[in-house]
């Protein structure tokens, strides 16, 4: 197992990791059970997501992937964001090994549960334009296949 | 201090010493005889490995006739716990008790012989790893055959009680296998007074090269050989011996017998030093294994809020190597098999560290680590959403 110099300098050089305290959209995936919790914060003015940070518990692909996810979307609305998925995100990184794959799937997660977050605090239900926000369980599944 | 390299997982493997390296390379270039030929060039690669068995022998205490060079640690588990289940001192008995702290060599062997119909009992271990002996005394059965339990542990460095388990098998009429692995060289290790039967052991833990190891296999227990051929190694392990491996691991064996108490003495200082610095400089860490039971050189940790890949990644952007049981440096998602036995629950265990010191350490190394480990730590913790002071 050897990680990209992609994935080694986003763990080493993490864009856009910390806290966010006016975030409007926050959302938190993975559990410290499975090794791997992602927090991702937003801001969002007129469904342009103007700042995003992230705070990860993880190995180097989950810190990694949540650095190269939030870059993807900062400065990018909402709907484009909506779109992010885990293969783009691994694609961004040069790749992933395939045991880290969960990680990239965990990172769109997080995505979506700051997005449906979003979409709660204005009293719409996400379900519908965000989907499943899946949960540790999920990764699971992902390796066994 | 300035960014430096700092070997620091020498439990993982050790570089081959000078005095090892310069003796065994004659052995690939003008000394090449095959050791069953009868002419000179092959009869001193056998007279080479005759001396090599002795080194060996003395650092255990053992004839030499009682020590089989096989190609690794894992190849002399297999052996002892297939061999032995399988072989004429087994009497029919179909019963192994072993610990869930073995190596995989061990485990994996073990729900291999289960498959096969054997059972297999493992023995309890308390929260520093160390394995319960009122337990094995109850789980010994008249069905028993071998119990096999580690001489030291590869993750926590815990030494177990191997004389008191020797007595105990000697006394019940059960053959002991230890895998000695990561203690032999490191540890004194007498298999007459601490009644070890079986003991396997690997070169490239005590700075000889991969791809070499030896079992102890105490004379009157014969083996069923797992690998059949020409009939090398008095039959118990056929295959044209490695002769510059064993080789290495004879002058290994010879320098770690003879330096043994001062580089024990030594280890243990350096072992104290940063085991108290890291507890003294990082918040929510723990010691993981015994206190002070412990293999020479061998520091293990669990860390709050970070996880262990993350260490390993950050320190290695240092100069450091280390290892971590952390599930994410596996192809599961499980965190180690040892962790978990020793009471540690699975959040815990995701931050965890192994450094293990080795010959080529100084001081300065251990300093270096203790500056450069709270910086990692403390960096992953910021970046963590767990991580509460």
């Amino acid at each position: 197992m050897a990680y990209s110099e992609k994935v080694m300098d986003h763990f080493t050089h993490p864009r856009n990791v910390g806290e966010l305290p006016d975030a409007n959209a926050v959302g938190q995936v993975g559990n410290l059970k499975c090794g791997d919790i992602m927090k991702i914060m937003m801001k969002i003015e007129n469904d342009v997501i103007v700042d995003v940070k992230f705070q990860t518990f993880g190995c180097g692909a989950a810190v990694a992937t949540s650095s190269m996810a939030t870059e993807m979307v900062k400065g990018h609305t909402v709907q484009e964001a909506l779109k992010l998925t885990n293969a783009a995100v691994m694609e961004a990184l040069d790749g992933l090994p395939p045991v880290k794959v969960h990680c990239s799937v965990l990172a769109e997660e997080a995505i979506r549960s700051a997005l449906a977050d979003y979409y709660n605090r204005q009293g719409i239900d996400p379900t519908p334009i965000v989907g499943c926000v899946g949960d540790c369980d999920a990764c699971h599944d992902i390796h066994k296949e | 201090m300035e960014d430096r390299f700092v070997y620091a997982d020498n439990a993982a493997t050790t570089p081959v010493a000078a005095e090892v390296l310069n003796k065994l390379l004659p052995f690939y270039t003008t000394e090449y005889g095959n050791a069953s030929t009868l002419y000179r060039l092959g009869q001193s690669s056998h007279a080479a490995m005759e001396n090599a068995r002795r080194e060996v022998a003395l650092t255990l205490n053992a004839q030499p006739s009682e020590i089989f060079f096989v190609g690794c640690g894992t190849e002399a588990d297999n052996m002892a716990l297939r061999g032995f289940m399988h072989g004429p001192n087994a009497k029919g008995r179909k019963h192994l008790i072993t610990t869930p702290i073995e190596h995989h060599a061990i485990l994996h062997t073990a729900d291999a012989l289960e498959k096969e119909g054997f059972s297999v009992t493992y023995l309890p271990v308390d929260h520093d790893g160390t394995v319960d002996l009122e337990a094995l005394k109850q789980a010994i059965t008249p069905d028993t055959a071998l119990v096999s339990v580690m001489f030291g542990n590869n993750e926590v460095g815990t030494l177990e009680p191997i004389a008191e388990i020797g007595q105990i098998c000697r006394s019940r009429g059960v053959c002991f296998h230890t895998d000695a692995v990561q203690a032999f060289g490191h540890v004194p290790i007498d298999v007459k007074a601490m009644n070890i039967d079986l003991l396997s052991l690997s070169g490239h833990k005590l700075n000889a090269p991969k791809g070499v190891g030896a079992i102890y296999i105490r004379s009157g227990i014969t083996l069923q050989p797992i690998i059949t051929g020409g009939g090398q190694e008095k039959n118990r392990r056929s295959g044209t011996e490695n002769i510059a491996g064993i080789v290495a691991l004879g002058e290994a064996a010879r320098i770690r017998r003879e330096h043994m108490e001062q580089e024990i003495v030594r280890l243990t200082t350096l072992q104290n030093k940063l085991i108290s610095g890291v507890l003294e400089r990082i918040p929510q860490v723990w010691l993981t294994g015994h206190p002070t039971n412990r293999l020479p050189g061998s520091a293990s940790f669990v860390f709050a809020g970070v996880e262990g890949e993350s260490i390993v990644l950050d320190l290695d952007n240092n100069g450091i190597c280390a290892a971590t049981g952390s599930a994410c440096s596996t192809a599961s998602l499980d965190p180690s098999h040892v962790l978990l036995s020793v009471g540690l629950s699975r959040e815990v265990a995701h931050g965890s560290l192994r450094l293990t010191l080795g010959a080529q350490n100084t001081e300065e190394d251990v300093d270096y680590i203790l500056e450069r480990l709270p910086r990692v730590i403390e960096r992953l913790r910021v970046m963590s959403p767990v991580w509460k002071e």
